[in-house]
C-alpha cells in the first residue's frame, strides 16, 4: 500500500506582495513609516540647530542643500503623501459620523480630512513664507 | 465564439502526487453556463474522480469558492464566458491546506468563529409572550450589510495577513463580530471584546483591503475591521481615564 501524503500546504513565495497591486501599496504604505520617523528626526534636527545659534543653523542648511539629502527628502516627502493619501482613505470607513441622525456620507468625511490638511499646510506654509 | 473552452484543474491526490499538478479538460463553452456548470461536465462526463464543494448554484451556501485564474471567485457565480477564449485555470482556494484537488481544509476558519460569538447575546431573555425583539429600518441598516457574509472564505484566500499568520482571526469572522455589535438586539459586544482586540483580532489587520474588493456579497470586512478598531481604541482611552461607571 503506498503513503499517503497529508494536506498540501502552499508555501508562501518571497515575492508575495509583487502579486496584486494592493499588496503592493500595502507594502509600500507600511514602508512610508520609516520615511515619517525620518522627517519627525529631521524636525528636530532642524530645532536642535535653530537652538544652537546661527552657526549652527547655517551648517544644518549647508547638509540640507547636498545632493543625497535632496534626494532623500524628496524621496520621503513622496512616501509621506502616500502614508496622508492611504490613512485618509481609512479614515471614513472607521469613522461612522452622525450629524442630526443621518450619517454623514463617506466622501464627506475623506473631503474633510483633505481640507483640514489643506487649511493647516497653508497655514504653516504662510508662517515659514511670510 | 468558440464553442469549447479549456479548463485547467490543479488535482491534488495526496496518495500519489507531492503537490498539485494541472490536468486539462474541455468543456462546452455555453453563454449561460459558470465555471461551477464546466466542472460538473467535468464530474458528470469526463472524469468521475475530480473532487470540490458546491451546493447550492446560487451564491448562497458558500461552498465553491475556488481560486480562478490566480483570483479568489465563487465558481457559481463566474461565468466561463467571461474567459473566453481561455483556457481558465482552476486551483484550490489559497491560504489554506488542500485536502484533495479542490477541496480545502476549512477547519481552522471553523475554529475561529464562535470564538466571535457570531449569535445574539442577551443579558436579559424577555419571555415569548412578549413578542419580538423589535427593531427599527434604521438599526437593521446599522448590521444589515456585515449579516450578508456566506462564510464562503475568498477573503481568508485573498487576505496575505492570513497568508503569513493563520494564528489572525480574519475578515470575515470579524465582520461577523460586529454584524452583531451593530445590531440593536444584542447585548455581547463586551463578551466579544477580547478576542476582536487582541493582538489576533482586529490590530493584526493591515488594511490591505483585498477582503472587501472580493467579497461576492460587498460585506465590506476592511471597513468592519477599521470601524472596530477606532471602536476599541476609543474603549481603551475610557478605561484609562473614566471611573468605572462612567465607561
Amino acid at each position: 500500500m503506498s503513503s499517503t501524503a497529508g494536506p498540501y500546504r502552499r508555501p508562501v513565495s518571497l515575492f508575495w506582495w509583487l502579486e496584486r497591486r494592493s499588496y503592493l501599496v500595502f507594502v509600500l504604505r507600511e514602508l512610508s513609516s520609516v520615511f515619517v520617523a525620518w522627517f519627525v528626526v529631521y524636525l528636530l534636527m532642524l530645532v536642535s540647530a535653530i537652538g544652537g545659534g546661527s552657526d549652527s543653523y547655517q551648517r544644518f542648511l549647508d547638509r540640507s542643500d547636498q545632493a543625497w539629502m535632496l534626494v532623500l527628502n524628496i524621496v520621503s516627502f513622496l512616501f509621506v503623501l502616500l502614508h496622508m493619501v492611504t490613512w485618509f482613505g481609512l479614515a471614513p470607513k472607521a469613522m461612522v459620523v452622525r450629524l442630526r441622525g443621518r450619517r454623514v456620507p463617506s466622501r464627506a468625511i475623506l473631503a474633510g480630512h483633505y481640507a483640514l490638511c489643506a487649511l493647516l499646510s497653508a497655514v504653516v506654509a504662510w508662517v515659514v513664507l511670510r | 465564439m468558440a464553442d469549447r473552452i479549456t479548463l485547467e484543474v490543479a488535482r491534488y491526490r495526496p496518495e500519489q502526487d507531492a503537490e498539485p499538478v494541472m490536468q486539462s479538460y474541455e468543456v462546452p463553452l455555453r453563454k449561460d453556463w459558470a465555471i461551477l456548470d464546466g466542472l460538473n461536465h467535468v464530474k458528470d462526463n469526463l472524469d468521475g474522480t475530480l473532487s470540490y464543494r458546491w451546493s447550492c448554484r446560487m451564491g448562497i451556501c458558500g461552498s465553491c469558492g475556488m481560486t480562478v485564474n490566480g483570483e479568489p471567485k465563487l465558481t457559481c457565480a463566474t461565468f466561463l464566458t467571461d474567459y473566453a477564449p481561455g483556457p481558465v485555470r482552476i486551483e484550490a482556494l489559497r491560504n489554506f491546506p488542500v485536502i484533495r484537488d479542490l477541496v480545502v481544509d476549512i477547519d481552522d476558519f471553523m475554529s475561529k468563529l464562535p470564538t466571535v460569538k457570531p449569535w445574539l447575546v442577551r443579558d436579559k431573555q424577555s419571555p415569548v409572550e412578549e413578542g419580538e425583539y423589535l427593531q427599527t429600518p434604521e438599526e437593521l441598516d446599522e448590521y444589515k450589510q456585515y449579516s450578508m457574509c456566506i462564510n464562503c472564505m475568498l477573503c481568508y484566500a485573498a487576505c496575505p495577513v492570513y497568508a503569513l499568520d493563520d494564528k489572525f482571526v480574519g475578515p470575515a469572522a470579524l465582520a461577523l463580530a460586529q454584524r452583531y455589535n451593530l445590531d440593536s438586539r444584542d447585548d455581547g459586544a463586551a463578551d466579544r471584546r477580547d478576542v476582536l482586540s487582541s493582538d489576533e483580532g482586529v490590530w493584526a489587520c493591515t488594511f490591505v483591503g483585498e477582503c472587501s474588493a472580493v467579497c461576492p456579497k460587498d460585506v465590506d470586512p476592511a471597513g468592519a475591521i477599521q470601524r472596530y478598531k477606532l471602536t476599541a481604541a476609543t474603549q481603551a482611552v475610557k478605561d484609562l481615564l473614566l471611573p468605572r461607571g462612567a465607561r
